[in-house]
């Protein structure tokens, strides 16, 4: 099928599951939104710069925050620098086109050649944002009132939205669009993306230390639980530190790499003694 | 074709809208299944299921209409071993040979039911006993039956190619997304907008709203100089822990809960809103899902969320005197707790000041001696709509207490 052969297979440093894949080449061929959620560390973000790399197209990323509102990326009239201007006659302020700035997504519709848009986090902003954006993602075009022009998408960009799921989106907008949920990686997915990262590691220090990663994540009550970037940076950690598989399993070292807060520390120190040395009773 | 597949999962309770449908036969249309249950699985989910919550759900409505095929999967090895090492591959085609099979391919699609063809498979999987290449009616390589691998006939079943994960159904009947699912949908409106009424707006983030009357007043003082005044925009502050009684006596009133527990979940309204749940009464665990196997100790609740969050308990308070006032009183016989129940309630009301019990049993049933002691600690209300109301009234007004001292 032309989908498989020309489209998205992953890129040289992401490894995307093979449902993923596809649900990414059938969003790029109907020309839908596609809403990926997972837990933080599941490679939400990087995805988009995956499929970037991997289509050869530029990405614009639109990165939101709580006070981001959805005109922000459209465009933004900017009154105030107009008022400002207007107070020192030495600007001609007649001319409302030059205090009007194209949001991301207005810079992704006037673009000559197809982009890909990445809208992250958007679950960060107010829980209206998504339904503010839903006829600009439908139609691809948004109406200027102040100049009385209407953008519309020279070339409908590729929108990839990723949520952390802290709030919920709400419905209109969810059914526009194509939803994939990234479960965390197993251990053999795992154990692929950390090859990628680091092909020349040994296969010995790999396995231990995604047993060990995964052990910690299974603690109770650890504030934040480490994830992907976590165990790539303890991974590199432990190679550059030249730590020797046999000190490994007696304790663990660079553990700062792995729990970054004092809390979690402690609990971990407490959890592991009282599972008996370094806590494999429970698990393996 | 799938039309009742539809139907379906809308009986399962996975809110499938039409236009989603639409979108997902236009898939179909197009082809991007690849005649293969696992893309459909996959796809299928990707364009109907829009919240992991309904990922189980649709799972479950998965296996029930396609289940019938899952029995075939471990026969499919058998047909993949038929279908190695085909004879001849793919000849090239012309354009005009291309352009004949694309016209044979639709004369195929109207002349043949995809039911049809999938019957016809499933029989001829049955008569089959062996390897066949070059034939035109089993399933085998290199020939022109509509079934199997490498062959002529046009529009007919491919079996085989690349290999996914897992057969979709096998995942499907995993149900791995069981903990994921969270909500009933019941008729929740009154509650909703009870609840609503749990707000506090607050100015609060950066200062970016143009003020314009403050302006304009600020910029006529200074006789024409203009002058920007900024504020914070208002926003709704309200923190929300629901404490959930998952316990026996609780069973007649699982729909009133459940009604109350999706309002709320459903909200959108709170800045935040986190639920637990407990049995009988709380001691040094909690637990994040309702069978009670998730815990997290109690004292969790209390490093992770300020006294500013406001807390809702709901159950009947109806215990043994054992389970509230005595050491390893708890019902449960393998738990053990070297604090009394009470005192953890105490705990809790210390540390949340702005808590409110919901009973769903009916005011006249409470003269009993550990609802009366609970309800010393806590104030308590009837779960009914208007005892919402009276419960979300008491919370705030005693917001306003602490603010103005």
């Amino acid at each position: 099928m032309t989908s498989r052969t020309q489209g998205y297979s992953g890129s040289a440093d992401y490894i995307a599951s093979k449902p993923l894949m596809e649900i990414v080449n059938v969003a790029v061929a109907l020309k839908k939104p596609l809403v990926v959620k997972g837990e933080p560390g599941t490679g939400k973000t990087l995805l988009a710069h995956s499929i970037a790399e991997a289509l050869d197209k530029k990405l614009l990323i639109w990165n939101i925050k709580s006070t981001t509102k959805a005109k922000d990326g459209l465009y933004v009239y900017d009154t105030v620098q107009r008022l400002n201007d207007a107070r020192f006659k030495d600007k001609d302020i007649s001319d409302i086109r030059q205090y009007i700035k194209h949001g991301k997504l207005g810079q992704a519709f006037m673009s000559d050649v197809q982009v890909i848009l990445l809208i992250d986090e958007i679950d960060k902003a107010d829980v209206e944002f998504p339904n503010d954006l839903l006829n600009e993602l439908d139609e691809m075009s948004f109406h200027i009132p102040e100049l009385d022009e209407e953008v519309t998408a020279k070339h409908r960009p590729i929108v990839i939205i990723t949520s952390n799921s802290e709030k919920e989106l709400p419905d209109a907008f969810l059914r526009r669009c194509i939803f994939y949920y990234i479960e965390f990686p197993d251990n053999d997915m795992m154990e692929k993306i950390v090859r990628v990262h680091y092909p020349d590691i040994e296969v010995k220090v790999v396995k231990e230390s995604l047993k060990r990663f995964y052990w910690i994540r299974e603690m109770d009550g650890l504030r934040k639980k480490p994830s992907t970037s976590e165990l790539l940076d303890w991974i590199k950690a432990l190679t550059l530190g030249g730590v020797n598989i046999e000190k490994f399993t007696s304790e663990l070292p660079f553990l700062g790499t792995l729990l970054k807060n004092e809390q979690d520390t402690e609990r971990f120190a407490r959890l592991s003694n009282a599972q008996g040395g370094a806590g494999f009773k429970r698990r393996f | 074709m799938f039309i009742q597949f539809f139907y379906l999962l809308r009986r399962k309770g996975v809110p499938v809208s039409v236009t989603e449908w639409m979108s997902f036969i236009e898939a179909l249309y197009n082809g991007y299944f690849q005649s293969s249950l696992n893309h459909l699985y996959y796809i299928g989910r990707a364009f109907l299921v829009k919240s992991e919550a309904y990922y189980d759900m649709y799972d479950l409505a998965f296996q029930e209409f396609f289940g019938g095929i899952s029995t075939e999967g471990l026969e499919l090895d058998k047909v993949l071993d038929w279908l190695e090492n085909p004879l001849n591959r793919l000849p090239k085609l012309s354009p005009e040979e291309m352009a004949e099979f694309q016209k044979q391919i639709e004369e195929f699609r109207k002349n043949h039911d995809m039911d049809e063809l999938m019957r016809q498979f499933r029989e001829r999987l049955k008569e089959q006993t062996e390897r066949h290449d070059g034939g035109h009616k089993w399933i085998g390589t290199g020939g022109t039956s509509p079934f199997g691998a490498y062959g002529h006939h046009p529009g007919g079943i491919r079996v085989g190619g690349e290999s996914w994960m897992q057969s979709a159904a096998k995942v499907a009947g995993e149900r791995r997304f069981k903990n994921y699912r969270n909500d009933i949908i019941l008729d929740v409106r009154q509650t909703k907008v009870a609840l609503k009424k749990l707000r506090e707006l607050k100015r609060e983030g950066a200062e970016e709203e143009l003020d314009i009357d403050l302006t304009i007043d600020k910029t006529a003082k200074e006789g024409g100089e203009i002058e920007l005044v900024f504020s914070r925009s208002r926003e709704n502050s309200t923190r929300l822990i629901l404490l959930m009684d998952t316990g026996g006596s609780m069973l007649p009133y699982v729909e009133l809960c459940e009604k109350l527990f999706s309002a709320a979940s459903q909200m959108e309204h709170f800045k935040e809103f986190k639920y637990y749940f407990f049995h009988n009464c709380i001691y040094q665990d909690i637990y994040e899902d309702m069978a009670n196997y998730k815990r997290i100790p109690t004292e969790k609740l209390f490093s992770n969320f300020h006294k500013g969050y406001k807390v809702i308990i709901v159950g009947d308070a109806r215990m043994a005197y054992s389970e509230l006032f005595d050491v390893n009183g708890n019902i449960d016989y393998f738990y053990t707790n070297d604090k009394p129940g009470i005192e953890w309630l105490v705990k809790v009301k210390e540390h949340f000041p702005h808590t409110a019990w919901l009973n769903p049993t009916h005011k006249s049933y409470w003269g009993h001696y550990t609802v009366d002691t609970i309800g010393k600690i806590f104030p308590m209300f009837e779960l009914t709509v208007d005892g919402l109301k009276d419960a979300i009234k008491s919370l705030k007004s005693k917001t306003k207490r602490t603010l103005q001292n």
